[in-house]
């Protein structure tokens, strides 16, 4: 399992309950509903992973998150899990509104922008940057608003969303974020756990 | 066409060849009336194992009976769900216990139109009360007490099965542990309804059906019937399917006969289609099973609508469509998983791409049958868990 699913789990409390929107194959939710008795639902887009899903016992709905998360009641999950996906719609921020009304509390990791590999990219060679966690080319990336963990730490703050709990990860280490270090961990964090509210 | 005297053989089946159960307990149905001791036929196939985890309940769609998997004893062809049910199939009758009863109203056993009433000593006709999603389900609910199974692993169906699954949960809730809504609707649309219509007309436009009186003539009004399946079979392929299946392909000739007999390929499937049909089915049933369809509303049943009738539920569902149904849309499947959602209900929702239409759910669809599978197993895994727990 992915590191940064170890850590999301460690964020998420026993016999909570959890939606994690763009599920995939269902790797985390496995590991909530069997490690941490958490009642877990997913949202995934693609119907070849929501089937692994099914087979694995877990309830999963093949859907758009971009277009359907209206159809989940206010305040029906503890928290939503959203990994990595939320630079790849069109409207962020409409999802992280639904995101926040769904859940009491919402996980969003993000890859950071700001990582020194990706600015020396573009400084450097002129070019759009390829790293271990944006592996693609500029014509067929899915990912249509990138940024880094200062833009998202930035942004949360404007729309007054509470900041619970920031962590960069790296190749090394785990460390948290708040606004003394922010500089810093923006430029070597690789991705960005927000735990907000 | 066939000939009358096979007509006759189907129609007035030998019913050794039917397991049936006498329901001696009143059932107060939704028109009103009550109905006690009426037959109910039904199949099974496989063994209910010891800690009785393994039971799979079956609902037909419009014009199925119960005899899900093998070869149908009454009409010698194969079960109407042999692509997904037997041995070593996705609903693995080695390893479930899968029944499946016929319909109230239906004619292959249980009580329906055609059967006796013992007040006037004729077949009930028209005097058979107009029946309901509701009725039927609760006629079945009978048929687990009398096996002796109190709670399902699966209540499953397709179509017309598949509300009758959404109803059974709704009625009953927690008899099943999962359920599985195939290709179905919470309510009837009006276009389903229309459809239904014609088929209704097609068979009142018979004069043989004379308001429902033909069966003590011993006659069918086959015409009727058949042109009412025919509206039937257009309307559970695609548009792709049947351009692909047919085209403009003609039937066993070169070129046009320039009359009226069946020159292109889908009017004689159609008309075959029909006209096999006869044989086996009553035309009355197709009246009352339509019209209960038709009645179908679950979200009218309850008070704050469909999410309330999902309110009071444990079961696990997975509802399926499939991207080319046009009588059951992916939309119609939709709509009956957000409001389990809202009503915080467990729910799988996925959708089969495929050509095939509404009748993907019976052919061998690969991908629809590895999903069933995969659901099915994986919930007799948790249910067995949990049981012994």
């Amino acid at each position: 399992m992915k590191r940064e699913f170890k850590i999301i789990a460690d964020l998420l409390p026993k016999n909570s309950r959890v939606l994690d929107v763009g599920c995939g194959d269902g790797t985390l939710m496995e590991f909530l509903s069997k490690e941490k008795k958490i009642d877990v639902r997913g949202l995934e887009i693609e119907e070849e992973k929501v089937k692994i899903c099914i087979s694995k016992g877990l309830s999963v709905i093949e859907g758009n998150a971009e277009t359907e998360l209206d159809q989940f009641p206010d305040k029906s999950f503890d928290y939503v899990v959203l990994s990595q996906t939320l630079q790849a719609f069109y409207n962020p921020e409409n999802v992280l509104s639904h995101l926040l009304r769904i859940g009491k509390a919402s996980i969003v990791s993000i890859p950071n922008f700001g990582y020194w590999k990706v600015r020396t990219n573009l400084l450097l060679f002129g070019k759009m940057p390829i790293t271990k966690s944006l592996p693609y080319n500029w014509y067929n990336t899915p990912n249509l608003h990138m940024c880094s963990i200062k833009d998202f730490f930035h942004f949360c703050i404007n729309k007054k969303i509470k900041l619970e709990k920031i962590l960069g990860i790296n190749k090394s280490k785990i460390s948290k974020i708040n606004l003394s270090n922010l500089e810093y961990k923006n430029l070597f964090s690789e991705v960005g756990i927000f735990l907000i509210s | 066409m066939p000939s009358l005297a096979g007509l006759f053989f189907y129609m007035n089946y030998k019913t050794e060849n039917i397991k049936r159960i006498n329901v001696s307990k009143p059932l107060k149905l939704d028109c009103g009336q009550t109905i006690q001791n009426f037959p109910l036929a039904y199949e099974t196939y496989g063994e209910l194992n010891k800690s009785k985890d393994n039971a799979i309940l079956v609902f037909h769609a419009l014009t199925g009976d119960q005899f899900v998997s093998e070869i149908n004893p009454i009409t010698k062809k194969e079960g109407w769900w042999v692509s997904a049910v037997g041995p070593g199939k996705a609903i693995d009758t080695n390893k479930y216990f899968v029944i499946c009863a016929n319909v109230i109203g239906g004619c292959m056993g249980s009580w329906g139109p055609k059967e006796i009433d013992k007040n006037t000593n004729e077949p009930y006709g028209l005097n058979f009360p107009v029946i309901t999603i509701r009725d039927i389900v609760k006629a079945q609910e009978t048929l687990l007490d009398h096996l002796g199974i109190e709670k399902l692993l699966c209540a499953t169906g397709g179509s017309m099965g598949g509300m009758q699954s959404l109803q059974f949960c709704a009625t009953f809730p927690n008899r099943a542990y999962s359920a599985i809504p195939i290709a179905c609707s919470s309510s009837h649309s009006a276009q389903n309804i229309a459809l239904n219509e014609l088929a209704r007309q097609a068979i009142m436009a018979d004069p043989i059906w004379d308001k429902g009186r033909y069966l003590k003539k011993n006659i069918q009004p086959k015409n009727g019937l058949a042109v009412a399946r025919m509206v039937g079979h257009i309307s559970y392929l695609s548009e792709k399917g049947m351009q692909e299946k047919f085209g403009r392909k003609l039937q066993e000739k070169a070129d046009f006969e320039f009359s009226f007999n069946a020159d292109f390929q889908v009017e004689s499937y159609l008309r075959h289609q029909g006209y096999t049909f006869v044989e086996r089915f009553d035309a009355n049933s197709i009246l009352y099973i339509t019209r209960a369809m038709d009645y179908f509303d679950l979200s009218k049943q309850f008070k704050g609508g469909l999410v309330e009738a999902f309110k009071s539920q444990k079961t696990k569902f997975l509802v399926i469509s499939f991207s080319s149904d046009w009588l059951y849309t992916t939309k119609e499947n939709k709509d009956i998983v957000i409001a389990l959602n809202a009503s915080g209900g467990d729910v799988s929702f996925a959708e089969i791409k495929t050509d095939k239409g509404h009748d993907s759910f019976l052919v061998n669809e690969p991908e629809f049958l590895k999903t069933i599978k995969g659901f099915i197993d994986s919930m007799h895994t948790k249910f067995k868990n949990e049981k012994r727990i």
